[in-house]
């Protein structure tokens, strides 16, 4: 085990400087003081191996989108070894903005409470102006919404009861937007997985994922946070439920970052958590599941993967799905990262660069001109919304108003 | 009008560097010359291990005393080429644990501050130390740079007034009708041009090939060629110098020394034949592996960068046929009184550390022959790039090149022109090198070629052993020079040079990374097309 642990931290050593990982990183791209993930990361191990006073503050400008790492043939964790170092050795400390920007579980319980405060006050300039001066968070960017009622308080009351119908379950990590910012996305989650004859379990105790914390330097709660989750994770996997997502990012986070970057094993449940979009697509294409859609329902849609949907190579099942929709027009986008990385674009250091980033995206977007883009993180989602104007749905969503529910919920009952 | 010197030191190794640094502070007209290139024999072929002397407390103390007063001074003088990592002898289950206090004792006798520590602490202090040892003993051990020592000692001689020639090959030794050295007759190894420099004194500091030099002087010094094999590592796994407590044997010294860290040494006697082209056999490597993965466990899943040997100038004294049981000690010979040769010095035996030392017994002996009084001010004075205190380092950025090249040339890197966005682009990426600091190594220190390069900057001596690197040096070669065939055919004995060395271990990722290489070079830059010489 112990060797085993060891050539995991070296892994370094499989880079045979192809340099192909910092031809796809996005920010080299646009900014050249970024040193790029070859030399930030692997190139970089070695001298902090050597003097850990060689770490380079440069590597605050790593997205950790992992694209590096789906470039490289070798197989080499460029985006871990840099996400890794930023925790070891930078010397930075997180500021008030990073901890509640990493706090989405504190901001979103406080922010559902006065939600209508919230969201009007974060939407004015003077209060962005203020923001971006003290706190560093760039006047331009526009914050999701908080919704009034969290997700967790309307299933409880509204939908709980309903699922003891169904004998087959499968459980639900909402993740925070679904949670505190848009509950509809949730809702649709319920709404397809019933259509299709699943009932659905929240989970006994859900934490945010830690995704932001860890980017923001909090590992220690980040941890903390982890190891609840999969408390809860693996009661529910011991129950015999998969664990279904609607966000990307979240799974991405629970699978390998848990492993990769935490440390923690996770994997006796890793294979059981996953996106609803894989889920279902499984079950359609083995024939255990009929989705019925409606006739009237016609879309142009432009589907873009996000970099965590890309590096967990499941981009095919929401197209798959999206294309079983009779009267949809779907677009594939070009493989571009939308820039806002979750937290990083909220950041008035990182806000230009997020913009430039996306730039190739969002022209793509708007000479298509779709009705809708679909999209499996809330991050990209806003990022698109924000630089676009165009909506953006979740591929969860856009089934659960293409699909005839009563037809389908007969024709799996 | 023939130029005469007072004193011509033959050899560019670190020996040569010493004396001709100590010849020319004490005001002689100094002149060194090399065959190749400077550190091109033993000087960069070894540990480069900072010895607390500890090594030889037990079986010679005379050494091992001469060690710990230099290790002490070359901290002093040579900060910029010395890691203070201090160093562990460990003893594993199958050592002899009563070894230890012998150890100790003969430690303290010769004046070097060992004490035993606890295991858990060794482990504490050094996490990739074989978690079984049953004892550890901590001392002043240390990483020098042999490189950056020999180069800043030239680079302090050429200030003092000294002429350097590289790529001079010395072919006769000139005497006058009474027999006294009048001086040598060297060939240009590039133009095949013959000169000849005269001086009062000739002092051979050529290692083992001053076996030759003093066989053209008409004297016999009986040298003892004993191969030292040692490996590479693409990085650091250990941060303290880890040895074995127990008698020196094969393999028991692992070196951490810049971004890389060094297993050796084998022993093992060679022909003067063969003294020239050493090379590393499947065997040494298995013997090294297997020793080193008792001393850092972690080896075994580590990438081995390359394999070398050099070539020890130990002075024969018995038939021992593994040359452990000669003295590592000083051995200076007056040929005048020992041969009846008036004018002629070798200096020889010793080891890396004991540098600065036998450059002063040698200069000493010149200036009792020249009639100089002048003392020795080596042990005292810092060589250039050591000479700043901590206050006067020159500010340098926050990039790691930045950093690293301060590591490299000290209170130099001032010199080192950063103003433009090229100057700050960087030639090696594994080693950091920027394009200013290979400007800086074409105008100041004497660069001829890649290989040359290398030895001053590193460029080429990371992870990818030149993959990157290589042409964009050649290109900044050939820029300073105007010669672009030159730089090609350069590039191409660069990558031969890199490859001998990734032979002997060529597997896994390092195999694949030659592989990458020879197609970057050979498919995408053509290489084989423009040259003869292929990269195999």
């Amino acid at each position: 085990m112990e060797k085993e642990r060891e050539s995991i931290e070296y892994n370094f050593e499989q880079c045979i400087k192809c340099t192909v990982c910092t031809v796809y990183c996005p920010v080299v791209a646009v900014n050249p003081d970024y040193p790029g993930p070859k030399q930030a990361g692997p190139d970089g191990e070695r001298y902090r191996l050597k003097n850990p006073l060689f770490y380079d503050e440069a590597l605050d400008m790593c997205l950790n989108c992992k694209r590096c790492e789906v470039a490289c043939p070798s197989g080499v964790r460029v985006g871990d070894i840099i996400q890794n170092a930023r925790l070891k050795y930078g010397t930075k400390k997180p500021r008030l903005r990073d901890f509640m920007l990493a706090s989405t579980d504190l901001m979103g319980s406080v922010a559902t409470v006065v939600a209508p405060v919230a969201n009007a006050s974060l939407s004015l300039k003077p209060v962005k102006a203020v923001m971006d001066c003290t706190l560093g968070v760039d006047k331009h960017r526009t914050f999701p919404k908080y919704s009034s009622q969290k997700f967790v308080t309307w299933f409880r009351k509204h939908a709980r009861k309903a699922q003891d119908a169904f004998p087959k379950k499968v459980s639900y990590f909402h993740g925070c937007y679904a949670n505190y910012n848009f509950p509809q996305l949730a809702k649709d989650f319920v709404t397809v997985m019933n259509a299709v004859g699943y009932g659905v379990n929240l989970l006994e105790d859900e934490k945010c994922c830690g995704v932001a914390l860890i980017s923001n330097g909090f590992k220690k709660r980040a941890t903390k946070q982890a190891q609840t989750n999969l408390a809860a994770l693996r009661e529910a996997v011991g129950r015999g439920e998969p664990v279904l997502t609607t966000s990307s990012t979240c799974t991405f986070t629970i699978r390998d970052e848990y492993a990769h970057i935490l440390g923690l094993d996770n994997s006796d449940v890793r294979d059981s958590v996953m996106l609803a979009v894989r889920f279902l697509f499984n079950l359609v294409d083995s024939g255990k599941v009929k989705l019925v859609f409606r006739e009237d329902f016609r879309r142009k849609i432009a589907y873009h993967t996000p970099c965590h949907m890309e590096k967990l190579g499941w981009g095919i099942y929401p197209v798959s799905l999206l294309k079983m929709i009779p009267g949809v027009d779907l677009t594939v986008l070009d493989s571009n990262c939308c820039g806002i990385a979750g937290t990083y674009g909220f950041k008035k250091e990182h806000y230009a660069d997020s913009q430039k980033i996306g730039e190739p995206l969002f022209n793509q977007i708007k000479s298509l001109a779709p009705d809708v883009v679909a999209t499996d993180c809330e991050t990209c989602k806003w990022q698109i919304e924000m630089s676009t104007g165009y909506p953006v749905a979740n591929p969860v969503s856009i089934l659960a108003e293409a699909l005839d529910i009563e037809a389908t919920m007969k024709a799996n009952a | 009008m023939v130029q005469e010197y007072d004193v011509i030191v033959i050899g560019g190794g670190i020996t040569g560097a010493g004396v001709a640094r100590d010849a020319s502070m004490r005001g002689l007209k100094t002149l060194l010359v090399e065959r190749h290139d400077l550190t091109d024999g033993a000087t960069g072929r070894n540990h480069g291990l900072l010895h607390s002397g500890a090594r030889y407390a037990v079986t010679d103390s005379e050494s091992a005393s001469e060690c710990i007063r230099e290790n002490m001074i070359l901290r002093r003088i040579a900060s910029h080429c010395v890691e203070q990592t201090d160093g562990l002898f460990i003893t594993l289950p199958e050592d002899d644990l009563g070894y230890q206090a012998t150890f100790i004792e003969s430690c303290r006798k010769a004046g070097i501050n060992a004490f035993a520590i606890d295991p858990k602490e060794a482990i504490r202090l050094e996490p990739s130390v074989n978690k079984s040892l049953i004892g550890a003993v901590r001392v002043p051990d240390g990483a020098v740079d042999p490189f950056r020592l020999t180069i800043a000692n030239v680079v302090d001689a050429q200030l003092h007034g000294a002429d350097v020639l590289t790529y001079k090959q010395v072919t006769s030794i000139l005497k006058d009708d009474s027999g006294r050295v009048t001086g040598i007759g060297v060939t240009d190894l590039h133009t095949k041009q013959q000169t000849k420099y005269y001086s009062k004194i000739v002092i051979n500091a050529a290692g083992i090939w001053g076996h030759g030099i003093a066989q053209m002087a008409g004297a016999q010094v009986n040298m003892f060629p004993a191969k030292g094999a040692l490996l590479i590592f693409g990085h650091r796994v250990n941060n303290m110098v880890l040895n074995r407590c127990r008698k020196p044997a094969d393999a028991d010294i692992l070196v951490p020394g810049d971004t890389i860290c060094l297993i050796g040494t084998t022993s093992s006697r060679v022909p003067f034949e063969e003294v020239d082209n050493m090379n590393v056999t499947p065997q040494e490597v298995e013997v090294l592996m297997r020793e080193g993965e008792k001393l850092a466990p972690s080896l075994a899943s580590t990438r081995i960068l390359r394999a070398y040997a050099g070539v020890r100038p130990l002075v024969a004294a018995d038939n021992d046929p593994s040359g452990r049981s000669i003295s590592r000690g000083i051995v200076c010979l007056d040929h005048e009184t020992r041969d009846g040769i008036p004018g002629f010095i070798t200096i020889t035996g010793g080891k890396l550390m004991t540098y600065r030392l036998m450059a002063e017994w040698a200069v000493d002996l010149a200036c009792k022959k020249l009639g100089v009084d002048r003392k020795c001010e080596t042990a005292e004075v810092c060589l250039p790039g050591s000479s700043a205190t901590p206050q006067e380092q020159p500010r340098v950025g926050t990039t790691i090149g930045q950093r690293a090249a301060r590591g490299r040339h000290g209170e130099r890197t001032s010199q080192i022109s950063l103003s433009s966005d090229t100057d700050r682009s960087i030639v090696c990426e594994c080693e950091e090198v920027s394009v200013g600091e290979v400007n800086y190594a074409i105008e100041k220190l004497g660069v001829t070629g890649l290989v040359d390069m290398r030895r001053r900057t590193r460029v080429g001596m990371g992870t990818c052993q030149g993959e990157l690197c290589a042409c964009r040096a050649a290109g900044l070669l050939a820029k300073a020079d105007g010669c672009a065939r030159k730089a090609i055919s350069n590039v191409a004995d660069f990558l031969n040079e890199r490859w001998k060395g990734i032979r002997p271990i060529a597997w896994g990722e390092t195999l694949c990374e030659a592989q990458f290489t020879s197609w970057i070079y050979e498919g995408v830059c053509g290489l084989n097309d423009s040259q003869e010489k292929r990269i195999q």
